[in-house]
């Protein structure tokens, strides 16, 4: 049970329900659940797709937006009629509903490129991110939430979760900033910005099929300094974006944890004489962690805004680095297909963290 | 479930005529301050100490600040970009050529009105639709909850940057800016309003009261604003502090990425933010630290009050107090009744 995303994203407590309102399927038929889950993912991407592209055509038509003021009036009637954008909304919006049905999100404005290729070329690079911040959020999040339980209401527990509400208190983009103050400005020890540096990118473009992912690409390479150059730079964004998610775990873990901590059988433990932080460490965290989980699916939207703002931090060119791009070129098409594809990512891996959720607890399933 | 008998019977002591000192003690945040003990206490202290600072400052901006938000020169010298701190400009001046102290003070001026517009916009949206939605049922039910279960999933920021597109084309002046920014807000809170009073409203509807206000012949819409509604808010103050933080956020990514209020217009964190991004990878410190210590000091601040709500909402987590300080206080705080009508879980 969890509210969403940037701020005090899980407010434990908060009555709302997962994303999922699959409540009226009866416990104990996990094929039905499944298929009712995966049945949700029309839809979802359906409202949100219509719901962006309605939003984006309110206000009128993208070619207007992007060269209105540049050329002269009856050349942009031309090319606003070239593209289609005169005809009625609703013809305009069903063949778009019937492009997005065959994966065709359109093709940008200010470089003509189809926004599939986009993903395929940038969505590596915010994959690699996502995962770096994870990790990040784990390592952070999950240890010191335990911790914090342990020594509930003391001390410790007070600077832990003032820690935790610093984490997601810290805007992403400034959190780089003071990371890029310190490490690569103040000590010089890590550096400013990009994926990789200029003469590692080229020895990386020579890898054949390349997977976008540098790391992987790196390791392929074999050479130790292409990938010490590659983690160098992934060190920063990783510790900004996953900052950002490990005080949602911090928290998580230690509410759950106190939760857990409370049950009979912890108590039956502590009275044969176990000692309070081996509680906590070896008793009550492992079903303090499913909830974990589930929050992973609220945390994948949360990671891919957040790094839209990492990424343009740090010019690590990836989807959001792109979406910045296009978004100060004012090419709306180029937005409103990557923000649409980002719909379906977000729709897809929820499901499949949903799945995950259920397949581990049967008490998801409702 | 039967319901707590009225608070006249069981605690005699209070006559029906509440006085002052009682209204007061109801109230939402003083009350869970007066039931708060120790470090819970603290937390939440700390955190109304900088909520009422932050207040104070967007109200005092104009004399508080040395100079305007856009003002580039005083007594016909101008100020001069990036200078760092002195005398004349305590925190320094931006690339700009803006002083940084000047616009970090008319900064939260810019941030209180969007908390106020774009919260107060989307409980009112909010809770109108959750209330009709979970007391009339049925498919519009059915659609509002995959509607705002769809929005609800999506990336808050991206779905703020479409919203600001549509609503200013980009960037505007001061109101059209902070209009702006609080309707982008607003768009993504709708739904959390929504969930929240919605599935109040399916508890309540079934509750004995609501059945016999019906029984009586009450209308629907009287039954949902005065039945269902009264009794539907008890999470509110929590939400509203916790989307505050949120609505910082937001505006300060917003203006990150070039969607805020033009810096002639109003004074923007998270534009200065941006603004400084390359001024950082040459050491100059003064324009990011400053605008930033300031979202992250007012999002801290706002998210201590609502953590704290929470967890003394909550009573799992909530501290309790060793011995009440007289039998009178431990008898108020163990009623039944005032636990239900102060919005706690009983």
């Amino acid at each position: 049970m969890t509210t969403r995303q940037t701020a005090p994203a899980p407010a434990p407590g908060t009555p709302l329900s997962p994303v999922t309102p699959a409540r009226k399927v009866r416990s104990g038929s996990l094929g039905r659940y499944l298929v009712v889950r995966f049945l949700l993912i029309f839809p979802t991407v359906f409202i949100l797709v219509s719901m962006v592209f309605l939003l984006m055509r309110v206000t009128g038509d993208p070619i207007t937006a992007a060269l209105g003021g540049r050329l002269p009036a009856d050349q942009l009637r031309e090319r606003i009629q070239e593209a289609g954008y005169d005809r009625p909304l609703i013809v305009q919006y069903l063949e778009y509903l019937g492009q997005v049905f065959t994966f065709d999100f359109g093709t940008t404005l200010t470089d003509n490129q189809q926004v599939t290729d986009v993903l395929l070329r940038y969505g590596g690079a915010t994959l690699e991110l996502a995962i770096y911040a994870l990790l990040v959020a784990f390592v952070v999040g999950i240890p010191l939430g335990m911790l914090a339980a342990a020594v509930r209401d003391r001390w410790g527990d007070a600077l832990l979760r003032v820690f935790a509400i610093l984490c997601y208190a810290t805007p992403v983009f400034f959190a780089g900033l003071l990371l890029k103050l310190v490490f690569s400005v103040g000590l010089g020890i890590l550096p400013v910005a990009g994926r990789a540096s200029v003469r590692v990118e080229l020895a990386l473009g020579r890898v054949d099929d390349p997977t976008g992912i540098y790391l992987i690409d790196a390791i392929r390479t074999g050479n130790p300094n292409v990938i010490g150059d590659v983690l160098a730079h992934a060190v920063l964004p990783g510790i900004a974006l996953g900052l950002l998610t490990a005080g949602v775990f911090l928290r998580l873990v230690r509410t759950n944890v106190i939760g857990t901590l409370a049950m009979p059988y912890v108590d039956a433990a502590r009275s044969r004489g176990v000692r309070e932080i081996r509680l906590v460490r070896t008793h009550a965290y492992k079903p303090a962690l499913i909830p974990i989980i589930t929050v992973i699916g609220l945390q994948i939207a949360m990671l891919l805004g957040g790094a839209v703002l990492t990424e343009t931090t740090f010019e690590w060119e990836g989807l959001g680095f792109q979406l910045t791009r296009y978004l100060s070129a004012r090419d709306f098409v180029a937005v409103q297909g990557i923000v649409a594809l980002l719909a379906v990512i977000v729709a897809l891996t929820n499901f499949v963290v949903d799945v995950v959720a259920a397949l581990i607890d049967p008490r998801v399933r409702y | 479930m039967t319901r707590p008998l009225p608070a006249e019977r069981t605690a005699p002591t209070r006559g029906p005529r509440r006085s002052l000192r009682d209204v007061l003690r109801r109230l939402p945040i003083v009350h869970q301050y007066r039931q708060s003990v120790g470090l819970q206490r603290g937390m939440l202290t700390a955190g109304l100490v900088i909520c009422a600072l932050f207040v104070l400052t967007a109200m005092l901006a104009p004399v508080l600040a040395p100079y305007g938000f856009n003002q580039l020169s005083a007594d016909g010298e101008r100020f001069g970009a990036q200078q760092p701190p002195s005398p004349e400009h305590l925190l320094g001046t931006t690339v700009g050529g803006y002083d940084v102290l000047s616009r970090v003070i008319w900064g939260a001026q810019t941030a209180l009105l969007v908390i106020v517009v774009a919260v107060s916009l989307s409980i009112f949206a909010g809770i109108l639709l959750g209330l009709v939605s979970g007391y009339l049922g049925g498919w519009l039910d059915r659609v509002l909850v995959v509607i705002a279960d769809a929005v609800y999933a999506f990336p808050t920021l991206l779905l703020a940057i479409v919203a600001a597109i549509v609503i200013s084309g980009g960037r505007s002046s001061l109101l059209g800016g902070v209009f702006a920014a609080a309707i982008s807000i607003t768009v993504v809170f709708i739904p959390q309003y929504f969930r929240v009073i919605r599935a109040e409203a399916v508890r309540i509807k079934s509750e004995a009261y609501v059945e016999s206000a019906k029984a009586i012949g009450a209308s629907a819409p009287r039954i949902m604003f005065r039945h269902v509604f009264r009794n539907a808010t008890r999470t509110l103050p929590l939400i509203f502090t916790l989307n505050s933080s949120e609505a910082i956020l937001t505006l300060a990514g917003l203006g990150f990425l070039g969607f805020g209020i033009e810096p002639t217009s109003g004074a923007e964190w998270g534009y200065d933010l941006n603004r400084s991004i390359s001024d950082v990878t040459s050491g100059i410190w003064w324009t990011a630290v400053f605008p930033g210590l300031a979202i992250v000091l007012v999002v801290l601040g706002m998210t201590l009050v609502g953590e704290s709500l929470n967890d003394l909402a909550d009573p799992r987590l909530r501290t309790r107090r060793r011995a009440a300080a007289t039998p009178a206080d431990a008898a108020a705080e163990s009623t039944p009744v005032a636990r239900e009508e102060l919005g706690e879980v009983p």
